[in-house]
């Protein structure tokens, strides 16, 4: 396989300091005054050139977020966040309507080659095999929005998407193009007042993608985000809403990286998927922020709530997500089975390493008949990190025939790390059935030494395993996003072994 | 001419207890040694050692190989340079497919050597003429590492190693265990197939059994922690008769 061998030369030239995306770009930025205040609000409402109904929606949250509190109940320890001494807005300059690629900062431009991400035209991986049913080239285009701090500045396959009737664009542009979509759906999955970090975003989120998929439409090509944290001490607050309509298709890939720091960066974002009758969403995750460095310092807080909504019968939400980066990872991307027949997937791979706190998992809320749901999560734990599988499944009382099963695999690599798996189970109806099964292992002495007898480095070696060990999860990522996963999963472990 | 291994009063502890008390051992190219012994007398350690596994402490001696210092190699160098060892019991990797890893570990090789690595062509051609002959059918090779396998099939998934690797130096271990006849011969024909002048071997063996089928040049017999005995393949039929006990005495 070439990619391990890639992944290990990549591994070798990074030492554990060297984060690879840890390059900052020079370009002036136009930013809110500093803290958070109603003022702030109608600063990043005004700049987006808002409505009034939204900046109104704006103020509800931010009224309702001064009287909540930060949450304390996942494993995650961390200083107290001053929310006054972030900016919650930073747009490139100069800041005038871009229509083509050719009118973005060239320096924008060096910062998304950089980061390997296709703005101009789709890269097609060499030598990678296609998946069985997914023989045309066609298909296999990606339409990428990218969100530089909190503007999205390009969005290519613009037009092919509108001639399949696909909206693709940035949410503070759909605000004014499709109001009508967005005030029908906007908060619908994730109200303004769900918890203290999505009220937060709700207040004074940026900007993030709006997708919608007309009835009976399967998106032709997959759509990507590439997120990316550039300005100091700016949070990231983006807000994406993903609509599939009647019998439509859509997959969708976020990645995400951020500049290295010593100051920890907050990441507060909200995702809402709703799917109606017989529609599918596939929302795929890889997330590599900076982690902070060998001594714990700097590094992402990455506070996220995403949950999809299997609104029509027959429909399906399934969340893949590869978690290598951040300091503190606080995400539970979930599905509300309210459809019946709906049917709800997540699979996760979650790597920590040095300092890194990960507290992760989902929730399945079975709501309507004969719904199912599969999680599939595997945590990986190095250095002196911890992580944390937090799961809730539940079946109400209409939900007759709910049918659940959860499979968690820890491995431990070293003795400095820990690995913890809580899951809650409510079965409200007598004719739900749920199976789960967990397991936490240390990665094998003697699995490390055959590979090492056959020529393999010790990183090589734990490179291997661990891929071997998430292969379920990765299989589920588009052939991409695969590729890119596996090396970042052989990254984010360098180091952790003597 | 330079010996191709030379074990020299070799002295090693595990967690601060001596297990060889000075073992001495050389094997020239195209030579093949057996190692016999009764269990617990230190063969599979001695082959550890040489190969480089974590948790042995070398305290006297020397082993040299090629006139290298090889407890100076990282384990992964020694693979490189010419090293291999066939495990007892090797172990599973899930989620990895077979085909995988033999790429992978032939390629790190190759790249230790300065060599460029294979091509896909190339690879898959060598590995279809090896697997048939040793009768490993191609689907087993899309399978997880060793996941599921036989016991034969597990150890003919280590002579497919050795004959892709081609290690001037190929150590077996206990290779006869959990094997029946059938297997045994599959197993036993394929390193036979590997015999050359340029390749040396050391069986590891409880049971003359094996040697029927991989007839050694030399025996060596080991107790506690030595060699107490060496001679040629009349040697073990002579063990067989008599077994271990006149030795285990001295
Ligand atoms: N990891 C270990 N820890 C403690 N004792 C060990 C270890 N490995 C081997 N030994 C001891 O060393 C001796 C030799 O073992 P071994 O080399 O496996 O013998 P053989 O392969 O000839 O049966 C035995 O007494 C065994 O108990
Ligand atoms: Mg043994």
């Amino acid at each position: 396989m070439p990619a391990v061998q890639e992944t290990v030369e990549r591994v070798k030239r990074i030492d554990v300091d060297q984060y690879r995306y840890g390059f900052e770009t020079l370009i002036e930025s136009d930013k809110a005054p500093k803290g958070l205040s109603e003022e702030t609000v109608k600063f990043i409402s005004e700049k987006k050139n808002e409505p009034a109904w939204m900046l109104q929606w704006r103020l509800e949250a931010y009224r309702r977020w001064l009287t909540m509190t930060e949450p304390t109940w996942a494993r995650v320890d961390y200083p107290k966040i001053d929310f006054q001494d972030l900016y919650y807005y930073a747009a490139p300059k100069p800041k005038k309507t871009i229509s083509s690629l050719d009118e973005i900062d060239p320096e924008i431009l060096k910062t998304y080659e950089k980061l390997g991400i296709p703005l101009r035209e789709v890269a097609m991986l060499e030598g990678v095999e296609p998946k069985p049913g997914e023989e045309d080239p066609a298909r296999r285009k990606i339409a990428v929005d990218a969100v530089f701090d909190s503007v999205s500045v390009a969005t290519t396959f613009k037009a092919e998407l509108k001639k399949a009737g696909v909206i693709f664009m940035p949410i503070s542009e759909a605000i004014r193009e499709h109001p009508e979509l967005v005030q029908k759906y906007l908060g619908s999955v994730v109200p303004t007042s769900d918890n203290f970090y999505a009220t937060l975003n709700s207040a004074v989120f940026s900007d993030g993608s709006f997708v919608y998929v007309p009835p009976g439409v399967r998106c032709p090509m997959e759509l990507s985000t590439y997120f990316r944290i550039n300005e100091r001490n700016t949070g990231q607050f983006e807000r994406t809403l993903i609509i599939a309509d009647k019998g439509a298709y859509v997959s969708y890939l976020e990645g995400c990286t951020a500049p290295q720091r010593d100051e920890n960066q907050l990441h507060a974002a909200v995702v809402e998927l709703v799917a109606h009758d017989d529609a599918e969403i596939k929302y795929s995750t890889v997330q590599n922020w900076y982690p902070g460095n060998a001594e714990g310092k700097g590094g992402i807080y990455n506070f996220v709530t995403k949950r999809g909504d299997c609104r029509g019968n027959n429909s399906k939400i399934s969340w893949t997500q590869v978690e290598t980066g951040s300091a503190i990872t606080w995400k539970y991307p979930s599905c509300i089975l309210r459809g019946d027949n709906s049917r709800g997937e997540f699979y996760s791979i979650a790597i920590s390493n040095g300092y890194q706190q990960v507290d992760s998992g989902t929730k399945m809320i079975h709501l309507g008949k004969n719904t199912t749901s599969r999680i599939i999560s595997k945590g990986i734990a190095a250095g002196k990190s911890q992580n944390t599988y937090r799961g809730l499944v539940t079946a109400h009382r209409k939900a007759t025939g709910a049918r659940n099963f959860t499979a968690c695999d820890s491995l431990l690599i070293g003795d400095k790390c820990g690995a913890h798996t809580v899951p809650y189970i409510e079965a409200k109806n007598s004719s739900a059935t749920f199976e789960h099964e967990a397991t936490t292992s240390k990665i094998s002495e003697d699995v490390l030494f055959y590979c090492i007898q056959r020529g393999l480095s010790q990183e090589e070696a734990v490179g291997l395993v661990v891929n071997g060990f998430v292969k379920d999860v990765l299989q589920q990522l588009p052939m991409e996003f695969a590729v890119e996963a596996q090396k970042l999963i052989s990254i984010s472990l360098e180091g952790s072994v003597g | 001419m330079m010996a191709l291994l030379e074990v020299k009063d070799l002295k090693v502890r595990v967690e601060e207890r001596e297990i060889l008390h000075g073992l001495t051992l050389t094997v020239n190219e195209g030579e093949v040694h057996a190692i016999m012994g009764p269990n617990g007398s230190g063969k599979s350690t001695l082959s550890h050692v040489i190969a480089g596994k974590p948790g042995y402490e070398v305290t006297d001696g020397q082993i040299l190989f090629k006139g290298e210092d090889l407890l100076e190699m990282a384990p992964e160098e020694r693979a490189a340079k010419g090293v291999f060892l066939a495990f007892q019991y090797p172990v599973e990797i899930p989620g990895v497919a077979t085909m995988t890893f033999l790429r992978t570990a032939l390629n790190a090789q190759r790249k230790a050597r300065g060599e460029s690595e294979y091509s896909t062509p190339d690879f898959l051609k060598k590995v279809r003429e090896v697997s048939k002959s040793l009768n490993i059918p191609q689907d087993m090779l899309k399978r997880g590492v060793n996941v599921g396998f036989s016991g034969g099939e597990k150890k003919r998934n280590e002579v497919l190693q050795m004959a892709l690797f081609e290690p001037s130096l190929c150590i077996l271990d206990e290779m006869d265990s959990g094997l029946d006849i059938d297997a045994l011969r599959i197993a036993a024909d394929g390193v036979n197939a590997l015999r050359s002048p340029g390749r040396a071997m050391v069986v590891i063996t409880h049971y003359q059994r094996l040697l029927n089928y991989i007839v050694p040049d030399f025996v060596h017999v080991m107790s506690r922690g030595r060699v107490v005995k060496s001679g040629g393949k009349e040697l073990a039929l002579e063990l067989e008769a008599s077994g271990y006990a006149q030795f285990e005495a001295a």
